[in-house]
């Protein structure tokens, strides 16, 4: 009797999450049959006529839908390769450095570009990157061009990539340094002792109890292929730079949003969004095999 | 750490200065930003302001202290930032409890966490978000920055592992006390985890006070805009932008560079207020959440 109160009781304190939950989640889902109608905000979501599987063939021709998956996947392969290493190379070198109050100070100093939004740090980002800006006015000074960071198509996705690991190196290296709080310091001690060096101690000792760690965030980071970063190349892109900086999630935008293009770009949405599932699926799969690692 | 004191070296040393190279470096932009807020207007025209102000002073801070336009988008995202972490407190304590009971004692437990972990994974995408809103009538109303977001399903699953780390015998404890399930929740539950609240509610406020694009989005009416989302439209991207030579100056001066900086700068002081917070619980949490179990 008590548990039947109890269970009344629990699915009550449930009750106005889950509503909310399928007001602005659930509901949603039902507009995805936009994207195999032709929908006209005119004629209602009901009316408009259905069309198949148009407007998927119609992003296949697209001559824009090739270039975009290619920004989109070459963005973030580049992203994800980078926020691998170089978190990696930066614990290690802190983890090395021996003045303890330094130490503190560096990490307090480069945890904090993350917590800032793309607008503000973004914002940064285009004085300090713009033709007149900071890093072309030093270039200036050893008597090189200014270098159009921004605006040029050869070097945008290398910015976006770059200005990227800027803002989160710091926080990546996180994760690395509670895995090398973890090592057992016996196996240091007796490395010194055998007389090893500090790169045979990185080598062999350092670097290998850190490899779990990394394989771990290898797969993690499998889900976010078709995540190429939408508040950072929002905040930083242009016209210009459509051709080398367009993602998914920014031609989506401006299809839907801006262009009123609604099916189009709900239907490359919902490709990019089961494409999605299935990397996270594989990508949980994997770690739970092989990481022994549960989400939940 | 290595445990054994060795004398510093000469490569110790150089590793501290690559180390401190590095820090300043990571953030060099906001420092760039911040000298440029206090210089004066000609010295940054001209390309001489770098990490130290020029010809110091507070008149930016000044005059941006008289613009309505900038309160008004700092009011909607404090109001947004209250309003949405006390309801993203309160959905996230109420679910995480109940889903943190056994499937055996509540049996749609397991049912409603895939439930979560679905909509956690799979959205419809912008277009039908959008459009759904819309046709709440939830346009241009702060709601609609508070509600889509409402219920944050990772900090949900975070306090769902912690409550399910302590220990079996509180629970038994109430049983025999006759504790209903709210004041367990009330009484004993929220109390014992304040350090993983502390961590979930950092997370909800950080997020409601950088987002920018819900804002832009949703509110057709620019004084409804947040801050983020009001600094956004300042501070786009023009490198590139096609604009015949009277635009450009138009342009250039519409977008006052020494003022913008210092609205930017007002727009980071409260995260960097609660920064101290934020190392200690929100790292901290990431780091209990990363090698739990």
């Amino acid at each position: 009797m008590r548990n039947r109160i109890f269970t009344l009781h629990y699915s009550l304190m449930l009750i106005p999450g889950i509503v909310l939950l399928v007001m602005f989640n659930v509901v949603p889902m039902f507009g995805i049959a936009m994207a195999f109608k032709d929908y006209l905000p005119a004629m209602g979501f009901w009316n408009s006529e259905w069309v198949g599987l148009d407007n998927f063939q119609f992003m296949f021709i697209l001559p824009d839908s090739k270039q975009i998956l290619f920004n989109t996947i070459y963005i973030s392969v580049m992203k994800i390769i980078v926020h691998l290493v170089v978190p990696l190379i930066f614990a290690i070198m802190l983890y090395e450095m021996r003045i303890r109050f330094l130490k503190k100070t560096i990490q307090t100093i480069v945890y904090l570009p993350y917590f800032l939004s793309w607008v503000l740090f973004g914002g940064a980002i285009l004085r300090v990157l713009a033709t007149e800006g900071l890093v072309n006015q030093m270039l200036g000074w050893v008597g090189i061009d200014p270098v159009p960071f921004l605006s040029s198509n050869q070097l945008f996705p290398f910015v976006l990539v770059f200005t990227d690991i800027w803002k989160d190196f710091g926080f990546g290296s996180i994760i690395y340094f509670a895995a090398l709080a973890g090592i057992n310091s016996s196996l240091f001690e007796a490395a010194e002792i055998d007389g090893a060096s500090r790169i045979q101690i990185i080598r062999y000792i350092t670097f290998p109890s850190l490899v779990p760690t990394i394989m771990l965030l290898a797969a993690l980071s499998l889900q976010n292929v078709l995540n190429a970063g939408f508040d950072q190349v929002y905040n930083l892109y242009n016209p210009g730079v459509y051709e080398s900086g367009d993602i998914i999630d920014t031609y989506v935008y401006r299809a839907g949003l801006q262009q009123a293009q609604y099916s189009l770009a709900t239907a490359i949405g919902l490709m990019k969004s089961v494409v999605s599932l299935v990397l996270i699926a594989i990508s949980a799969w994997m770690v739970g095999r092989f990481a022994n690692y549960r989400i939940f | 750490m290595i445990t054994s004191i060795r004398r510093m070296t000469a490569s110790d040393l150089m590793l501290a200065f690559v180390l401190c190279i590095i820090a300043f470096f990571s953030i060099s932009p906001i420092l760039h930003v911040l000298a440029v807020s206090l210089s004066e207007r000609v010295p940054v025209t001209s390309g001489k302001v770098l990490f130290l102000p020029v010809g110091l002073t507070f008149y930016n801070y000044m005059v941006i202290w008289d613009d309505p336009k900038f309160y008004r988008a700092l009011w909607v995202s404090v109001e947004r930032v209250i309003l949405g972490g006390v309801v993203n407190f309160l959905l996230t304590v109420l679910m995480a409890f109940p889903l943190s009971r056994d499937p055996k004692i509540y049996r749609p437990r397991n049912a409603v966490m895939w439930f979560l972990i679905f909509v956690m994974i799979f959205n419809a995408g912008i277009v039908p978000w959008y459009l759904t809103i819309m046709k709440y009538g939830l346009l241009d109303s702060i709601w609609a920055l508070v509600l889509p977001g409402a219920v944050p399903i990772f900090s949900i699953i975070l306090l769902v592992n912690f409550f399910r780390s302590l220990p079996k015998d509180l629970d038994e404890a109430c049983h025999m006390d006759g504790a209903g399930p709210w004041y367990m929740l009330f009484k004993i539950y929220i109390p014992l985890s304040l350090p993983s609240l502390a961590t979930v509610t950092l997370f909800s406020i950080v997020g409601h006070w950088n987002s920018f694009f819900d804002g832009l989005v949703l509110m057709n009416t620019a004084s409804n805009w947040p801050l983020q989302a009001y600094i956004q439209s300042l501070t786009v991207n023009l490198n590139g932008v096609m604009m015949d030579e009277d635009q450009a100056k138009l342009m250039s001066q519409l977008s006052i560079t020494t003022l913008n900086s210092a609205k930017m700068i007002v727009a980071m002081i409260p995260i960097v207020i609660i920064y101290p917070f934020l190392q200690k619980y929100l790292i901290g949490g990431i780091l209990l959440g990363a090698v739990k179990e």
